[in-house]
């Protein structure tokens, strides 16, 4: 008997992947030639999964800066920072995020999902209540379940389903954290953070939105849902990551809230971690100067979205509520899903295989991230074999010929996300 | 009392009945997850209906507790009552 044989019935589709084609948890890439191209099993295919919303992992000026730090510093910092203390860079980094996001404190942290892990564990302790929408990160649920507050889960993206839970609880005296995200990582729809904000104030509650996808793609700043939504006032926690649109690695919190500094010696997640190293820190940096000085990197990314959602929606799939980077095409069943997705890569696309039940509404996903730094081209490649594939799997054949209208290019839709969430079989 | 409790069964076994088929047997020992072939998500999703029909706030620690229909008519009873004594 096994230590492993809990694991019995994850293996055996892990197995029937594998069975298929090219297990898609198991992709290997020989070389990375931009923000949008790298090398699989000798074929040049197209990275449409890859988050990679500005394409700043490319970026001159983030890589000469970066790999002059690491001359400098060395190639990382050996332990946490309570410990070894921390690098300028830290600082600096916590500085500038700070004065982009107008707030008075910063807190990084070595990846977006120790962010979540740190906040959520800390800020919340014994007695106090943890609002959550049910379709969250994983990130979040087991952040929730580090700490020690009761967790209490709302129905998705529903304002009237979380004042109602908060009713339920205004007579316990415990602190209650409502935490959302900015765009939901499977079907890329936004929160209706307006209206969460509004349940909130009246609630005395406090609010936390996670913006791992809608930094540098929402608001006019690129400061994500809430700035967009036009309630930064109400958010009292901001979280996210820098492994999206900045391209390098590490998650952040930043916040107004007096006393905040006390996280740094009462966070586990943070404490006993490695710091980011040097140069991720100085790649970051720069990067959050690159995407509050070129708006326009925003501007195409919709553009490209929009094409996209457009292009796939007028074929006749199954997309999300909302053109968003996160374009998601929901098909009836996992294993055609599977097979749909092998003939994508075959034929030089890579992008996300969602698998239920770490969907919402149970039905398998192909989910694309579009990124500014595809061409038109690309996303018209992508199109094309999608059609390809659809009509010979027959997912397109019961259709009316309709044919696609081209989409009008270069114009910048407003930015209002709608669906997403959780990547991989168990990852909820 | 026992009045309650029954009424919490049955409004439990109502709910789950309609989501599971109708040719599964329901009873006090029925594992919830495994005999009724419902997945960690269906089973969260199915504690906020219930929170909705009885007025109550099941925390996640809470279905943790939960493996059969016995243990969840138990927790549900538990919550009922504090509910009524506040």
């Amino acid at each position: 008997m096994s230590i492993l044989n809990k694991f019995a019935p994850l293996r055996q589709t892990y197995d029937q992947l594998r069975a298929v084609g090219q297990n898609p948890f198991e992709m290997v890439f020989d070389e990375m030639f931009s923000p949008t191209e790298g090398l699989h099993k000798g074929r040049r295919t197209i990275l449409l999964g890859t988050n990679n919303y500005l394409g700043l992992t490319f970026d001159q000026e983030c890589i000469e800066a970066s790999v002059e730090v690491l001359r400098q510093q060395g190639t990382g910092t050996t332990g946490s920072r309570i410990a070894n203390g921390s690098y300028g860079g830290h600082r600096q980094l916590e500085t500038d995020l700070a004065a982009y996001f107008n707030r008075k404190h910063c807190m990084v942290f070595s990846t977006g999902y120790q962010a979540n892990l740190g906040m959520l564990s800390t800020l919340a302790g014994k007695g106090d209540y943890l609002l959550l929408d049910s379709d969250s990160h994983a990130s979040i649920y087991d952040g929730a379940r580090l700490g020690h507050a009761e967790v209490v889960r709302f129905r998705h993206n529903d304002p009237d389903d979380l004042a109602k839970r908060l009713r339920r609880l205004s007579s316990e005296p415990g602190a209650k954290l409502v935490v959302v995200e900015g765009i939901y990582s499977m079907l890329g729809d936004a929160a209706p953070l307006k209206e969460m904000a509004a349940v909130k104030r009246e609630a005395g509650a406090w609010l936390m939105v996670d913006e791992a996808h809608s930094l540098g793609v929402l608001g006019e700043h690129g400061r994500g849902l809430a700035e967009e939504a036009g309630v930064e006032a109400d958010v009292d926690f901001v979280v996210g990551t820098f492994s999206k649109s900045l391209g390098s690695v590490g998650g952040f919190c930043v916040s107004d809230i007096d006393g905040f500094d006390v996280l740094r010696v009462g966070c586990r997640p943070y404490m006993f971690t490695a710091s980011l190293p040097p140069s991720v820190m100085t790649s970051t940096i720069m990067a959050l100067k690159r995407l509050q000085a070129s708006p326009e990197l925003r501007t195409k990314l919709h553009a490209n979205a929009h094409r996209l959602y457009d292009g796939l929606k007028g074929l006749g799939f199954k997309v999300g509520p909302q053109p968003n980077p996160i374009v998601s095409v929901a098909l009836d069943d996992p294993m055609l899903a599977v097979a749909f997705w092998n003939r994508l890569l075959e034929g030089g696309v890579y992008l996300n295989l969602a698998l239920p039940p770490a969907t919402p509404s149970n039905l398998p996903l192909l989910r694309s991230s579009v990124s500014a730094a595809h061409s038109f081209e690309q996303i018209d490649r992508v199109v094309q074999l999608f059609e390809t594939v659809g009509r010979q799997m027959g997912v397109l054949a019961a259709l009316p010929p309709m044919r696609r209208s081209k989409p009008a290019s270069n114009t910048a839709y407003p930015a209002h996300g709608d669906l997403d969430r959780a990547i991989a079989i168990g990852a909820r | 009392m026992d009045q309650r409790v029954s009424d919490t069964r049955e409004q439990i076994v109502e709910g789950l009945r309609q989501i599971v088929p109708a040719e599964v047997a329901v009873t006090g020992t029925t594992h919830i997850m495994r005999d009724l072939n419902l997945d960690s998500l269906a089973v969260m999703d199915f504690m906020l209906t219930l929170e909705d029909r009885f007025d109550i706030v099941i925390s996640l620690d809470k279905v943790a507790e939960v493996e059969t229909l016995d243990d969840l008519v138990t927790v549900v009873e538990q919550l009922r009552a504090r509910k009524l004594k506040s």
